[in-house]
């Protein structure tokens, strides 16, 4: 059994405000993550990665379609069930220095773990705890314990808080843009520790628009175009043997040291510059004597377009199929 | 030459003192050349770049000169700089693209901006609109709002404002920084090809990301905590750098086909120092695996081979044994 099974989840969002209609932010998206696995979900802004995310954290509910942990569906986890769970699943996300209340130490965000799920624990025991979890990241606690945020780098800041889900018998980790915000320098030391845990066992879903970070750790990748999946398969085939027009450009656009751009397609007039599809919503059918009613996401009329089907290239390598 | 910038050094004015950040800054630039300028976060390459075009408030000039096309820049008179901005020199700020004035529509904006460089735009609403074309956009982008564009016209649109009056040096701050890989190409290629057309005269591109710059750029400049570490052109700088940071900074990006597995990229162990308080001699020393006595003294930035500058006693010794 999979560690996490995200299976046809969609989510629309209501947009506009007189002018009413709905966006596609995921449609019919499913993959699993296994223990130790590093599946990259690859998109563009507005692809819906993000959204992805933030379902899994059961952050967003999605409009239809399920993720299960273990087996279990999240969507069904009531007080107890849902903290444990967050118990074992966390998320790091892409500005590290807004995640902190500048108003308190940084290392508030060890206290509140503490004050939620692991009161009994003497202090002595507690700081050890945090000692090793510090440890794990490379940090040094006499650098970045009793300190505000203003006083700590982006760096230390984001491997404190990959730090804090260590704390817990965090499983799976949704790393959100973790690294675009840091420099060169410090980027590779976060990117290693996250090679690290995965040895360990833990499962991460690293989301990304940048394809040479995605290719450095993934074991599996996952493309997303608004908000559909496009090219699925392991990291390797699908850097090596990009079998949809959308990934190839995506690598074309890649700056890299060595390689000056190819003159290929012409960039700008790439479709993926449009906006996602808008899809307006026909004006819900005003009972008698009563306002229109709000239109309803979930009603049959307004189901996603459904997504390009899949066809499988070479084993477990899918492309959607282009018109 | 047509920008010579000569020991140049800006500081902040904090409650604790002054900080400078940057720091006895000399380089200078061709007709036509794109250079980069890349560093750590806090390294002074914006500084630098503000600093040419507007000293606001919190900055004092502590000395240095900046010459455009032969004639020497007023940077400490605002007043009279206000004829140099935007006709002979440039800037894209960082998050240009968020500071689009969104109760004004595009055209209504650059109306503005023009009128207070006593423009007219109707003298220029068709130069804008070829220009709009030409960045890949619709002309319909004028009459829209700035949240109605997305971050990548928006950047288009800011680098087509800023270089409406043909200026001989643009900077251009982080352009590509908050943008997707297929966005980024894009306006990289519209830096290069404003240069081609002649609508800038040189660049200098500010960023922290240093493949952009091997794509687009003539030269690279490293800055590292206010002074200048190393500049030579793109290919020497990407294949052959000399200055130990340079190399460590170039060895911490991970390339497309890079693995974990295939070796473990290493990042550069440390922090950059204080500005507040920098240390005596070279300011990368705590960090750098070459460390000796002599970096107890700074090194100059000086020219070891031809438009290959440097500041690294090791590299000196190496240079000259």
């Amino acid at each position: 059994m999979s560690l996490l099974s995200i299976d046809g989840v969609s989510k629309l969002y209501r947009t506009g405000g007189r002018q009413q209609g709905i966006t596609t932010a995921l449609r019919e998206v499913s993959f699993d993550i296994d223990q130790g696995e590093v599946v990259t979900l690859i998109g563009e802004s507005g692809s819906g990665k993000t959204t992805l995310g933030r379902v899994v954290l059961r952050l967003t509910t999605p409009t239809s379609g399920s993720v299960r942990f273990d087996g279990d569906d999240i969507s069904g986890f009531r007080r107890a069930d849902l903290r444990n769970y967050y118990r074992q699943a966390q998320g790091v996300f892409q500005d590290p220095f807004s995640s902190y209340n500048p108003i308190y130490k940084a290392d508030r965000v060890f206290d509140l773990i503490r004050d939620e799920y692991f009161s009994h624990m003497p202090r002595r025991e507690w700081d050890a705890k945090i000692e090793s979890a510090l440890d794990a990241v490379s940090l040094n606690p006499g650098d970045v314990l009793n300190r505000y945020p203003h006083q700590l780098s982006g760096g230390q800041l984001q491997r404190m808080l990959i730090a804090r889900a260590l704390l817990l018998e965090v499983r799976l980790l949704v790393a959100d843009e973790v690294i675009s915000m840091l420099d060169a320098s410090t980027r590779v030391d976060v990117l290693n520790l996250l090679v690290r845990l995965k040895r360990a066992g833990l499962g991460i879903l690293f989301i990304t628009h940048d394809l040479s970070l995605g290719n450095y750790l993934s074991d599996r990748t996952v493309i997303l175009r608004h908000g559909s999946i496009v090219e699925t398969g392991p990291t390797a085939s699908v850097f090596g043997n990009p079998l949809h027009s959308y990934t190839r450009m995506l690598l074309a656009a890649v700056p890299q040291l060595h390689k000056r751009w190819q003159p290929a397609t012409d960039i700008r007039a790439t479709e993926s510059h449009a906006p996602a599809p808008r899809e307006r919503l026909a004006p819900a059918p005003a009972a008698k004597g009563r306002p229109a009613a709000g239109t309803r996401l979930r009603s049959a009329r307004n189901r996603p377009p459904a997504a390009p089907p899949l066809a499988e290239h070479e084993p477990g390598h899918f492309a959607a199929e282009e018109a | 030459m047509s920008v010579k910038v000569e020991n140049l050094s800006i500081a902040y004015r904090t409650l604790s003192g002054d900080v400078r950040a940057v720091d006895n800054v000399s380089f200078a630039l061709r007709d036509g050349e794109i250079m980069g300028l890349a560093g750590e976060s806090g390294c002074g390459k914006s500084t630098l770049g503000n600093g040419m075009i507007y000293l606001d408030g919190r900055m004092r000039h502590l000395g240095g000169r900046i010459e455009l096309d032969g004639a020497e820049l007023p940077i400490t008179d605002g007043k009279a700089m206000r004829s140099y901005r935007m006709r002979k020199i440039s800037l894209v700020p960082q998050y240009a693209m968020s500071a689009l004035n969104p109760t004004r529509k595009i055209s209504e904006l650059t109306t503005d901006l023009l009128r207070s460089h006593n423009v007219r735009y109707r003298d220029l609403a068709e130069e804008m609109r070829r220009r709009i074309a030409l960045v890949g956009l619709d002309d319909g982008v004028l009459d829209r709002y700035s949240f109605e564009l997305s971050g990548g016209m928006r950047q288009r649109v800011t680098i087509v404002l800023s270089t409406l009056l043909d200026p001989s040096l643009l900077i251009a701050d982080e352009v590509t920084s908050a943008l997707d890989v297929s966005s980024q190409r894009a306006v990289g290629e519209l830096l290069m090809e404003f240069r081609d057309r002649k609508f800038v005269r040189s660049l200098i591109v500010i960023t922290h990301d240093l493949s952009i710059l091997a794509e687009i750029s003539d030269s690279i400049m490293i800055m590292y905590a206010g002074r200048l570490a190393e500049k030579a052109d793109t290919d020497t700088i990407v294949n052959a750098p000399l200055h130990p940071y340079t190399q460590l900074l170039l060895a911490s990006l991970p390339e497309v086909g890079i693995r974990y597995e295939d070796g473990a990229l290493t990042g550069i162990p440390g922090r950059p120092p204080s500005l507040s308080s920098p240390p005596a001699g070279c300011r990368f020393r705590d960090r750098c695996p070459f460390a000796m006595d002599r970096c107890a003294s700074e090194p100059a930035f000086e020219e070891v081979r031809p438009g290959h500058y440097v500041a690294c006693w090791k590299v000196k010794e190496e240079a000259a044994a």
